[in-house]
């Protein structure tokens, strides 16, 4: 028989309903997995070893029994959520996130928190507090990041889905690297209640699954309007596994020059161009399109997302939750030594520079700059969905680095997230799935971008695309 | 718009953290290249672009009835605390006295 493990969550759907398979089934097969293999990947920063006790009654759910691990910046109610940082020691959410209470109503089994950048800040995985997550392709390299462990996870079958949260790239970036399927939805179609924010105008909760399918169905409990969260539009939910026709017929499929440039490697490029003629040869028509104003994508994103995280970090003065410095003299030094000891490098440079662009004399140059300057992408995105339905470029500029590769030179990170940043500044959403692997088999993505609520166009043509090709199928050996 | 280690210090203060000598050496250093970085965007021409601060175009204030409802337990929240003196939160001496 094969193993439960490695099963996808539409595989697994079918044997429960149609074969009276046992949900404590699948759990034991996971957690027997998860015990002989995070060792070595450290996709976990915390197990629920209460999920079979916590196995839903609602067997009409639509998840009725699927295990699914949670990003460890998402609220759970009792159980830790740390985003992977000191200062959120021991916090216990009151609360379920508007997520997990969907996720919950609808029978998904929720197995633990995974690993991230400390608050979402990084591309690596390296900056939480538990240390780096390892990619299962090559464990001396990085899964990605933020949502590392989520992507990790999925692509070592340690869990059947994943949630992870992106403000730049933090979904895409690691299911590319790590060879999965990651989505990241339009802003606003998924309820950001319960998510500690890190951009609150750039965060968006996601799926990280092992195939196209299994992301639509997990969109078809997580999307819809919340009233916890007043960004959240209420718009109807389609069903979007009604999206997943393999036709992609007529679409018109945007390739913009500026995504191909100097610095690309070689075979992520291949793989990308491969990719596109397969959409063409299955109906899409190609056309070439401009996007001029890509390459300030980075600078734009680097004072509107720090800026908007020092000032959400601000709450973190261990006076309510997590972390409190015990030896200190009056209030302002607990905030002072809490916040020093509590936060590491990288969560201290952004709430620095942060803080800088929005200080008095900086403001109008650093961060109205930066805003001005998010409306001309964002209106290259209109001009550009005027030509076509759907936008194609290479998720990552290479496969996954090594560890510790990048982490002197913070710079060199922050450019690694420079094709999947821009989707977030315009709010549009944007899919990666598995499109090839480089000669040393590590995966490259391909990322898709639709206009605003199109993630029917991007289920159909990433679906099509899966049907025709096998990368989705390859597993790492472990 | 130079960032050195008198600025970072400062904005460190403002940011209500404590860096230490070397650290506020190395977070000049990285600030400035990023900075530097940054400054590209002085090539984009924003003259008459309005900035964009959320992109939901029919966002709007949201407002709801204001009814009676239940809120967080009392007790679930305060479990959280660092410190705690009966149902608040404990913190060291803000007013000056006794």
């Amino acid at each position: 028989m094969e193993n439960l493990y490695s099963l996808t969550a539409h595989e697994l759907k079918e044997k429960i309903d149609k074969f009276s398979l046992a949900p404590s089934s699948i759990l034991d097969s996971l957690f027997e997995r998860i015990a002989s293999l995070d060792e070595k990947i450290k996709a976990f920063v915390s197990l629920n070893k209460r999920a079979a006790s916590a196995i839903p009654e609602n067997k009409a759910g639509k998840l009725y029994g699927i295990p699914i691990l949670v990003k460890d910046n998402i609220c759970v109610k009792g159980e830790a959520t740390t985003c992977a940082s000191r200062i959120l020691e021991g916090f216990k959410p009151p609360y379920d996130a508007t997520v997990i209470k969907k996720l919950k109503s609808e029978g998904a089994v929720l197995i633990g928190k995974a690993n991230m950048d400390e608050f979402a800040f990084g591309s690596s995985c390296e900056t939480s507090c538990y240390g780096p997550t390892r990619n299962p392709w090559d464990t001396d390299r990085i899964p990605g990041g933020s949502s590392g462990g989520s992507a990790a996870a999925v692509a070592s079958d340690q869990t059947i889905l994943a949630l992870g949260s992106d403000t730049g790239g933090s979904i895409r970036q690691p299911a590319s690297l790590c060879g999965v399927v990651g989505l990241k939805p339009t802003y606003g179609r998924v309820s950001r209640y319960g998510l500690i924010a890190f951009a609150s105008s750039l965060d968006q909760i996601g799926p990280i699954t092992k195939d196209v399918r299994d992301a639509a169905l997990v969109m078809n409990v997580i999307a819809g309007y919340d009233e916890m969260d007043s960004t959240c539009v209420d718009m109807p939910v389609p069903d979007y596994t009604k999206s997943l026709v393999s036709d992609v017929k007529g679409l018109r499929v945007g390739v913009p020059k500026e995504y191909f440039i100097k610095g690309i490697d070689k075979e992520v490029e291949a793989s990308v161009r491969a990719a596109i003629d397969i959409l063409k040869d299955l109906g899409a028509e190609i056309v070439d399109i401009t996007l001029p104003h890509t390459q300030y994508a980075v600078s734009t994103y680097y004072i509107v997302a720090p800026a908007e995280a020092s000032s959400n970090l601000a709450r973190f003065d261990g006076v309510q939750y997590g972390h409190r410095s015990r030896d200190s003299k009056d209030l302002i030094d607990m905030y002072i030594k809490t916040r020093s000891t509590g936060f590491g490098n990288e969560a201290k440079r952004r709430i620095l520079l942060g803080t800088y662009c929005l200080s008095t004399g900086y403001y109008d140059a650093y961060y109205l700059k930066a805003q001005k300057v998010r409306t001309r992408i964002k209106e290259d995105f209109d001009s550009a969905f005027k030509l076509c339905d759907l936008i194609v470029t290479p998720t990552t500029p290479t496969p996954a680095f090594k560890i510790g590769e990048k982490t002197e030179d913070p710079l060199s990170m922050y450019l690694s997230d420079i094709f999947t940043i821009s989707a977030n500044l315009a709010g549009l959403p944007a899919i990666s799935i598995p499109c090839g692997f480089s000669e040393e088999s590590l995966p490259i993505g391909l990322h898709m971008l639709a206009r605003p609520f199109g993630e029917e166009t991007l289920f159909r043509a990433a679906y099509a695309f899966e049907r025709r090709t096998d990368h989705h199928k390859r597993k790492p050996k472990l | 718009m130079k960032i050195d280690k008198k600025a970072v210090t400062k904005v460190a203060l403002l940011s209500r953290l404590e860096l230490d000598d070397r650290e506020s050496e190395l977070y000049s250093t990285q600030l400035a290249a990023i900075l530097s970085y940054i400054d590209k965007l002085n090539e984009v021409d924003t003259a008459n672009v309005l900035p964009t601060s959320h992109v939901l175009p029919t966002l709007k204030n949201v407002f709801r009835k204001d009814s009676l409802k239940s809120s967080l337990d009392v007790t679930d929240v305060l479990s959280n605390a660092p410190s705690r003196e009966g149902d608040f939160f404990r913190v060291p001496q803000v007013i000056e006295g006794k």
